[in-house]
């Protein structure tokens, strides 16, 4: 027998502080990658809103409400954070364990949308960016899922394998960021 | 000289800093050019070509002949402008192009040799002997011409890139600008002002000019205030816009560091924008033009308007007796401001012959200056009136030939600019960038009332397009006197006259391009390099293409300009590239085993962005094949443990998921059972091989696909095209899972036991045959196991959630060493997959086939697949298609290598004979010597035959024999167990 030990994908890395920003990880929720079957997502989303509370949000967007959050990452692609599925939704839609698979910094302070205006081409002002926006885009090199959850407060997630590159990429951004504050 | 009084400068703060090795002093405010000439320092460089004494001539970022390398060691930056640099304390500039100094200068025995040196001189000169041109020529005409130089190390200094969005991007802020951003604000449009002045406000700052009843710069400044304090503006300071692209796309380079005396080591140097913009306001002026008569380039020559820079805004006096020559009622403007500042005006020279005059200088309307005296500076000029020429006693020249509107970026979507015959100057066209509203000087308005005006109008025509109400606000009152211009380009005459300082190009050399036949404008450029280098001609453009429209007869319109292209000012690759120097260059991807690997002291390999360990190295050990043979002794006869998580793995669930497999595969998999695993083989639509692997069958109706590591991406993009293009009525999804995985390779024939220690419960042979699959227990975790061997023993695959990784790598690891094995590297993987003869990308390079690979076998008959149809053509069937096959040396050479090239053994060793290459090779410890993988004619028919490697690159020639590709165990007893 063996013991295993979780160690989340920025281990060691994270919490940081930089200037006005705060990064931080979220670790060990179950996230849940959710592809209703042929012609189901009407179906799917009753599922899941009457499991987990939220439905499947459109393009871009992200819906939260007790404990669970569903976000659209793509075609008919969503993820699940926060709850463990309820099995009944294997009825209506494919799902996958992502647990593991991503990756998640919570960027937040007065300068969080000029940290991740270093990095990534996505207009983050309040008008086409509001709280509840979801975006697939790029981080620098790196495809990522940005989601703005607050007012000064964005989630990003990257792929698991990427967490140094991204914790680096936030941390010069946010050391750019914080000398200029400081002129 | 510093004026007593006066200025935009302050004399509080005095700043000192060093130029060519000599301390000097100047004030806060100050360019580098403005505290020089307040010094006296009338030559500040060396030309180009000719090694001429230059000064500095222009006030801002068109400056062709200041140009200085700033700091030393790896951060210098060479060929910055003079007249952009702000001073700041212990700033270190030195002069470029000149040894051993700016003003003695040994280079300049290239002016004597001027006539031989004309544009062309080098075509014809050094056409022979051809062999000399690499070694000799270039080497020796680049290090007598040129610019500043590059440190040739990396550049230490921080550099930043950053995005931004608004709804008007406002380009220069000078009157037009200023109104344009304060209508647009006002009404409540989300604005970007930039700026590349450290100080906005354009000519305001330059001038003696009133604006709403204040000097004109302090209503600049009263407006920038306004701006700043609105919410939805945000004011860029020195930030040049530097490039317009598709679909309302800016580049601009702002200057964020370079101006302070102490830089904090994490504030960027520069930051490269990329501005996003729905609406555009192009107010970025115009920039003064000169004129061309015989030594128009000696220090003390200057434009006119700049020389009201440096009276007006820096107090600084560029001569003591001065003569202005200039040709609208601007030069006129220069004289008035000398003689407000007290500085002695020599002569006013107008070359318009209706021209009046009511200052208190000497006036010479209808003259021209025909040639200045002096060498190291201005000594006298030669004026040319109806009755004669006389000489005028001056130590600075001040010349206008009008303004040219500040077009570029209204060209760089390939728009062509309008010739205005009344302004005697190029317009930008209308509607040449979509949402580009030129304003102001820009678009040919020439009084400060006109600009104020317009920027206002281009406002409202954004806000219109905006949908956005156009706020109520009254102009300021201004200057609105006309500009009546009468062209003048060239006054002839003996003696060199310049065009273009920057690159050395006189009128001699553009009419010379003329005669050579190089009529088209960008043949002479091309020919006599005018316009090029880091100005890219900004002062000289539009005079040289009236001389060439003179010399072949054309008109200027006719003539037109060349090609304006992005960035409209210099900007360093340093800027472009921030971040991606060194490692930021691709995101690193590590396996959740990295950390332990790296503690057993592991190289690791780069694989795509993967790294991976190569060998994991033991005591006494010298060399990495010590390590990789006793890895692989380790796997051949006890077990061994490999981190194989980089391999894509494709989550594909719903009914139609068996129907998609057999739709992307050659082979059958809708007919594999829950719990078993299938070795497949995908085509491209062409038909030639794209990627293989296993697929196991999780539950009906969900599969587990493994690509190749390469592979992953493309495999997923595959999919999606098959999914949603070519068979949208399949009901299967498909999700990328590789990144939730962590995935160990035992193998070994101590693999069953090392994993009946970790497991939870033992592994019975018997419910785990080889290509078994299915649900195990480790440590309390759910974790999925595959009986599947890419080293030819019994071996198993072992996947947990990516959390787990590091734990059960660890766990396996001690296990492993405690049973006499322990971990491998990627040199063990190959060399033990090559000696059971399986494929990577190596051999599957996309140039082969199933047909070449010995896989036909697997081309199911019954079903269709993709490239199915592609893979059948006959030119892909014929047998003496180079083939997979295995190689041994036989003989005494023993080394073999791959890439090399097959011939039969007496063949010469040329193309045209080749038979085949290898692709793989290793040293097997197995079996004692080298074994290799190649493709070669009829391969497969030849097993037996000895051909001969030779490696071309490295030297190498080997006497091979041709056999199977599986050179160990070939009935797979062991795999099987």
């Amino acid at each position: 027998m063996v013991e295993l030990i979780a160690k989340s994908a920025a281990a060691g890395l994270l919490p940081r502080q930089i200037g006005r920003v705060s990064l931080s990880e979220a670790v060990f929720r179950p996230i849940t990658g959710i592809s209703p079957y042929a012609g189901m997502v009407a179906q799917a989303a009753a599922a899941v809103t009457a499991a987990h509370g939220v439905g499947l949000p459109g393009p871009n967007r992200l819906v939260s409400g007790k404990g669970a959050e569903v976000l659209w990452v793509g075609r008919n692609r969503w993820l699940l954070i926060g709850p463990e599925p309820d099995p009944r939704l294997t009825e209506t839609a494919a799902l996958s364990d992502q647990s593991d698979a991503w990756v998640s910094v919570l960027i937040s302070g007065a300068d969080a949308a000029a940290v991740l205006a270093r990095l990534t081409p996505l207009d983050l002002r309040d008008r086409g960016f509001a709280i509840g926006t979801s975006a697939r885009s790029e981080l620098f090199h790196m495809p990522a899922i940005i989601a703005r959850t607050g007012a000064v407060e964005w989630r990003v997630m990257c792929f698991r394998s990427m967490a140094r590159t991204l914790v680096k990429d936030l941390s010069v951004a946010a050391q750019s960021v914080a000398a200029r504050a400081a002129l | 000289m510093r004026l007593a009084t006066g200025g935009l400068i302050d004399r509080g703060d005095a700043v000192s800093f060093r130029f060519d090795g000599h301390s000097y002093t100047g004030f806060r405010g100050d360019t580098l050019a403005s505290a020089l000439l307040a010094n006296g320092l009338k030559v500040v460089a060396r030309s180009f070509k000719y090694h001429r004494p230059r000064g500095v001539f222009s006030a801002g970022s068109e400056e062709p002949n200041a140009l200085v390398t700033l700091g030393r060691g790896p951060g210098a930056e060479p060929n910055a402008r003079a007249t952009m640099v702000e001073l700041r304390e212990g700033l270190e500039a030195r002069a470029q192009n000149c040894w051993p100094s700016v003003t003695w200068d040994l280079m300049e025995v290239n002016d004597l040799f001027a006539p031989l040196l004309g544009a062309g001189f080098y075509y014809k000169t050094f056409m022979w002997p051809r062999a000399f041109w690499d070694k000799l020529y270039e080497p020796l005409i680049r290090q007598a011409a040129g610019l500043g130089a590059l440190s040739v190390t990396a550049n230490p200094d921080r550099y930043e890139k950053a995005y931004a969005h608004c709804d008007l991007l406002v380009v220069g802020a000078g009157p037009a600008g200023l109104m344009a951003a304060l209508v647009a604000g006002e009404a409540g449009a989300d604005v970007i002002l930039a700026d590349e002045d450290a100080r906005p406000g354009g000519r305001l700052n330059s001038e003696r000019l009133q604006v709403g009843g204040q000097p004109g710069a302090d209503w600049a400044a009263t407006v920038l205030a306004r701006l700043e304090a609105l919410p939805n503006v945000r004011v860029m300071r020195r930030t040049s816009v530097t490039g317009v692209y598709d679909q309302g796309t800016f580049g601009a380079l702002e200057r964020v560091g370079q101006h302070l005396d102490t830089r904090a080591p994490d504030l960027p140097l520069e930051c490269f924008w990329r501005i996003a913009a729905k609406q555009v306001v192009l107010a970025s002026g115009a920039l003064e033009r000169s004129v061309a008569f015989a030594g128009n380039d000696r220090p003390g020559v200057m434009l006119a308007g700049a020389l009201r820079s440096y009276l007006n805004r820096y107090a600084v006096a560029p001569g003591r007796r001065v003569t202005v020559f200039g040709n609208s009622d601007d030069a006129h403007r220069t004289a008035a401001d000398l003689l407000a500042a007290g500085v002695h005006v020599a002569a006013l020279i107008d070359a318009r012959p209706e021209a009046r005059c009511d200052l208190e200088v000497p006036f010479y309307p209808g003259a021209v200056v025909s040639q200045v005296k002096g060498r190291m500076g201005v000594e006298a000029v030669r004026v040319k009136t109806a009755s004669g020429t006389q000489a005028i006693v001056s130590d600075c020249l001040a010349v206008s030939g009008g303004w040219n509107p500040n077009v570029h970026l209204s060209c760089h979507l390939n728009g062509r600019p309008v010739w205005d015959a009344a302004l005697a100057a190029f317009v930008p066209a209308p509607d040449a960038v979509p949402g580009l509203i030129p304003a102001g000087a820009a678009a040919g308005v020439m009084s400060t009332a006109g600009c104020l005006a317009d920027g206002a109008r281009a406002a409202g025509v954004a806000l219109a397009a905006l949908g956005r109400k156009v706020p109520d606000l009254a102009l300021p009152e201004a200057e609105d006197a006309p500009y009546r211009i009468r062209p003048l380009w060239v006054v002839p005459g003996r003696g060199r006259a310049w065009l273009d300082l920057q690159n050395d190009v006189t009128v001699k050399d553009v009419q010379g391009a003329a005669q050579e036949n190089f009529r088209s404008v960008e043949h002479m450029k091309r020919y006599t390099t005018q316009g090029m280098s880091p100005d890219q001609g900004k002062t000289s453009n539009i005079g040289a293409l009236a001389v060439l429209a003179d010399a072949t007869g054309r008109g200027i319109a006719e003539t037109g300009t060349t090609t304006y292209r992005p960035p409209y000012t210099p900007v360093a690759i340093a800027a472009m590239g921030a971040g991606a120097q060194g490692a930021g260059f691709a995101p690193e991807r590590f396996t959740s085993s990295h950390a332990a690997s790296l503690e057993r002291g592991a190289p690791m390999i780069e694989a795509g962005l993967w790294y991976r360990p190569s060998y994991f190295p033991a005591k006494g050990e010298a060399t990495w094949r010590q390590a990789c043979d006793r890895e692989i002794g380790w796997v051949r006869n006890a077990v061994g443990l490999c981190d194989v998580t980089t391999l894509g793995k494709i989550d594909i669930q719903g009914p139609d998921a068996g129907a998609l497999l057999d739709f992307v595969y050659t082979n059958t998999f809708s007919t594999l059972k829950p719990g078993r695993v299938r070795y497949g083989v995908m085509l491209r639509e062409d038909g030639f091989v794209m990627d293989d692997g296993t697929t196991a069958c999780l539950a009906p109706g969900h599969y587990l696909m493994t690509t190749t590591t390469a592979a992953a991406g493309p495999v997923m993009r595959h999919l999606e095209f098959a999914t949603q293009v070519l068979r949208p009525e399949l009901d299967v999804q498909i999700t990328s899972v590789t990144e939730q995985w962590a995935q160990f390779a035992v193998a070994g024939p101590k693999s069953r036991a090392l994993l009946s220690e970790v497991l939870e419960s033992p592994l019975d042979p018997a419910e785990w045959p080889f290509m078994a699959c299915g649900a195990v227990r480790v440590g309390g975790v759910a974790a999925r196991l595959f009986r599947i061997s890419f080293s030819g023993e019994e071996a198993y695959e072992i996947a947990v959630p990516a959390r787990f990784g590091d734990s059960l790598f660890r766990a396996l690891v001690a296990r492993a060493e405690a049973l006499g094995g322990g971990a491998y590297g990627m040199e063990a993987l190959n060399v033990l997959r090559l000696e059971k003869g399986l494929l990577t990308h190596a051999e599957l390079h996309g140039r082969t086939t199933s047909f070449d690979l010995g896989l036909s076998g697997m081309m199911a008959k019954k079903k269709d697949f993709i490239g199915r149809a592609a893979a059948a053509r006959p030119g892909l069937l014929a047998g003496d298609r180079e083939r997979l096959v295995g190689l041994r040396p036989r003989g005494p050479v023993q080394q073999l290598t791959a890439g090399a090239f097959l011939f039969a053994p007496e063949a010469p060793a040329t193309r045209a004979h080749a038979e085949g290459y290898t692709t793989s090779v290793g040293f097997s410890p197995t079996l004692g010597h080298s074994i290799a993988l190649g493709f070669l004619k009829s391969g497969p028919e030849r097993q037996g035959e000895t051909v001969r490697l030779v490696d071309h690159l490295r030297g190498i020639e080997v006497l091979c024999e041709v056999c199977a590709p599986c050179f160990y165990d070939p009935d797979g007893g062991r795999m099987r167990g």
